[in-house]
């Protein structure tokens, strides 16, 4: 039994990790293939680093999955509190409005927003792109920072007015520290989906404006250069730095706080 | 948290400049191609202009390490922005441009979206006199059916389609046409196109019939004789064949002459042969209706034909190409392959794919998918469905029966 549940949560970790495995060992492979491993080489990350257009969709990818997650973040924050505010029926009637689009398909979305874009004869380019990324991040951040303020004690908001603030003091230094891990999970989330985003990119970018992700499919007929397994194995390894700093920062963090409590209960 | 938020946001900022500081758009500090008449490019000099290039991805030298980065060598050159976007089939092209959101200046269509557009009023005709450099695109890729008067097009690759095969798997005997990919002997050790405009090509010319046909009868006939190939086929692929091929994976499969000589570079025991008949695909440089710099656009394009610039070109993406001083630029042993060059004779004699009438491609589509429906592939995707449900009633048999021992202890 104990060996069935090992092999059991083996196979799930080798889906999840295997492809990614393949990808960055091919990244150091001297041949084109991605089959047939040849030689050891560090040719492509040197290519990678004078390829213009893989580094220029790169950096138009970070600047909209940016813009687009921080406007998101603003939008997405208000309309949660306003939504929290809202009576029972009112609130269900929005919740599956916000749903909705989180449910549709992304092409639907994406060839929807630029009929919608050519109607209003907007050109399509950076703009459009970005207000197509914060359609779809808005009800993402809606979804996180939710459940945050259903957790707030009312009374806390309450309490901070009777003793002195105003509202907007109040929100600031009350309700937004209790609502920021929500926003700021929101915020990555956003952010992941602007970079995995394919579908609505396609249809609302225009020639200034690709992404990575459009750039990565449009090299299937001539097949995918290895200098994007050498740019995914460095993204990769950067998000992976990123959460074993945030995790051992956490873990810092709760072993002061239960000698703390520990202190405490024996004084 | 706020520590974690802003020290993410930092790596980011950090990130973005440095990927600028790379120089998105580097400031070169020269050209390195030599042109013809340089003059000529100065035209545009600091006005500021901008074009639009809507190209295939990975279809331009990119490659400013080893040889050449042609667009910011031209952007070097001529003071103009090129803005260089990318697709990955016709289809895509077609969209975009039709959807009317965005305007290109310089597109690259194949053969019978060239003829398609054309029909449509999509494409501007050039003017020639700002394309000098026209004069050294071969005769052989002119004149070609889906532009007969060279009006609209100015050829940028070509290829042929032929059958690639492991030597250690083929009898070299079996290489008298198309045939083989109906030869029992390679049964599941053979690929096929997976799109039906290329597959009911081959299977016309299997027939003897012409590919371009409108005949319902011939194309039936056809569809019968995909429907009899299609136990032997172990796959229906695009490009995953470059992973088939190179790992020896399959014996036999159809696909295009430039990609086959990449292949063969990998794995020296794959070669290539080309039937009598067949076809050839010609991808051309064209202006379309909406285009905002039709003068810088054509300037883009003539810099293209530059010798030097296309022989990098050609040497970069491995197709071959139409442009007679690339040809001499290029190594001999290349230019002699007879893989990636075969004899003028047959190169003249061939045509291209055209784009069917709507009905006909419609009739051609939807045998296709009956094909495609029918037959043993879907008994493997069965099986494993049933062994993933008897797995999953299992596992949640186990987990009740964990649950309700923990249950138990509890009392």
């Amino acid at each position: 039994m104990k060996f069935l549940s090992k092999f059991y949560v083996g196979i799930i970790y080798a889906f999840l990790y295997l492809p990614i495995a393949v990808l960055i060992v091919f990244s150091f492979n001297d041949a084109k293939s991605r089959t047939v491993f040849t030689d050891f080489t560090f040719k492509w990350y040197e290519k990678l680093f004078t390829n213009d257009i893989i580094l220029g969709a790169f950096a138009n990818t970070l600047f909209v999955a940016l813009v687009a997650g921080i406007c998101a973040v603003v939008l997405g924050t208000f309309a949660a509190i306003g939504i929290n505010a809202m009576n029972q029926k009112l609130q269900g009637l929005l919740l599956n409005i916000t749903y909705l689009p989180m449910i549709n398909p992304d092409i639907i979305t994406g060839v929807s927003l630029m009929l919608l874009f050519v109607f209003i004869r907007m050109e399509l380019g950076f703009t459009s792109l970005i207000l197509a990324h914060i359609t779809f991040n808005v009800p993402i951040v809606i979804f996180n920072v939710l459940p945050k303020l259903r957790q707030l004690d009312r009374n806390i908001y309450n309490a901070a007015l009777d003793l002195g603030c105003n509202p907007t003091q109040a929100f600031r230094k009350v309700v937004l520290p209790e609502i920021m891990p929500g926003i700021a999970a929101g915020f990555l989330l956003s952010i992941t989906y602007s970079f995995d985003d394919f579908a609505v990119s396609f249809f609302t970018s225009a020639a200034d404006s690709q992404t990575l992700s459009v750039v990565i499919y449009s090299m299937v007929r001539m097949k995918v250069s290895p200098e994007i397994n050498a740019l995914s194995t460095i993204m990769f390894v950067v998000v992976l730095f990123i959460l074993l700093l945030v995790n051992i920062n956490g873990a810092r963090k709760d072993r002061k706080s239960s000698k703390l409590n520990i202190a405490k209960g024996e004084g | 948290m706020k520590k974690i938020f802003t020290l993410c946001l930092a790596i980011i900022m950090v990130a973005i400049s440095s990927v600028s500081a790379f120089g998105y758009y580097s400031e070169a500090e020269g050209y390195s191609t030599e042109v013809e008449d340089y003059d000529y490019y100065q035209k545009f000099q600091g006005q500021g202009i901008e074009i639009d290039v809507y190209n295939w991805g990975e279809y331009v030298a990119n490659d400013s390490v080893n040889f050449l980065d042609v667009n910011e060598d031209f952007e070097a050159l001529t003071g103009i922005k090129v803005n260089y976007t990318l697709f990955s089939s016709n289809e895509e092209l077609y969209t975009k441009l039709r959807s009317g959101g965005t305007n290109y200046d310089v597109i690259v269509p194949s053969d019978y979206m060239i003829g398609k557009m054309i029909n449509e009023g999509m494409l501007q005709k050039l003017d020639f006199e700002n394309i000098p450099n026209y004069k050294y695109i071969d005769q052989k890729y002119k004149n070609e059916n889906f532009d007969p008067n060279n009006e609209y097009s100015v050829p940028m690759y070509w290829g042929v389609v032929g059958i690639i095969y492991n030597t250690t798997m083929v009898d070299e005997e079996d290489l008298t046409g198309w045939n083989i990919l109906w030869n029992e002997k390679y049964a599941d050790n053979m690929l096929m196109f997976s799109n039906s405009r290329d597959a009911f090509a081959l299977s016309l010319l299997d027939l003897g019939y012409d590919f371009n046909t409108t005949d319902q009868m011939e194309i039936e006939e056809a569809a019968g004789h995909l429907r009899a190939q299609k136990p032997l086929v172990q796959a229906y692929v695009m490009d995953e064949i470059y992973d088939k091929m190179e790992g020896g994976e399959a014996a036999v499969a159809p696909y295009y002459n430039g990609d086959a000589v990449l292949m063969m570079d990998v794995n020296e025991d794959l070669d290539f042969f080309i039937p009598e008949n067949t076809s050839i695909f010609i991808d051309s440089m064209c202006i379309p209706t909406g285009a905002k710099n039709k003068e810088a656009a054509e300037m883009y394009i003539n810099y293209m034909c530059e010798s030097t610039v296309a022989a990098a070109n050609s040497y970069y993406v491995g197709y071959s190409t139409p442009h007679m001083g690339a040809m001499e630029l290029l190594d001999e042993e290349l230019v002699e392959n007879e893989i990636a060059y075969p004899d003028d004779e047959l190169i003249g004699s061939l045509d291209a794919l055209l784009t069917l009438p709507a009905e006909t491609s419609a009739f051609t589509d939807k045998l296709w998918t009956d094909i495609m429906a029918q037959g043993s592939s879907s008994v493997v995707f069965q099986t494993i469905f049933l062994i993933a449900v008897v797995l999953i009633y299992f596992v949640f048999k186990i987990i009740d029966k964990h649950i309700k021992k923990r249950r138990m202890s509890y009392y």
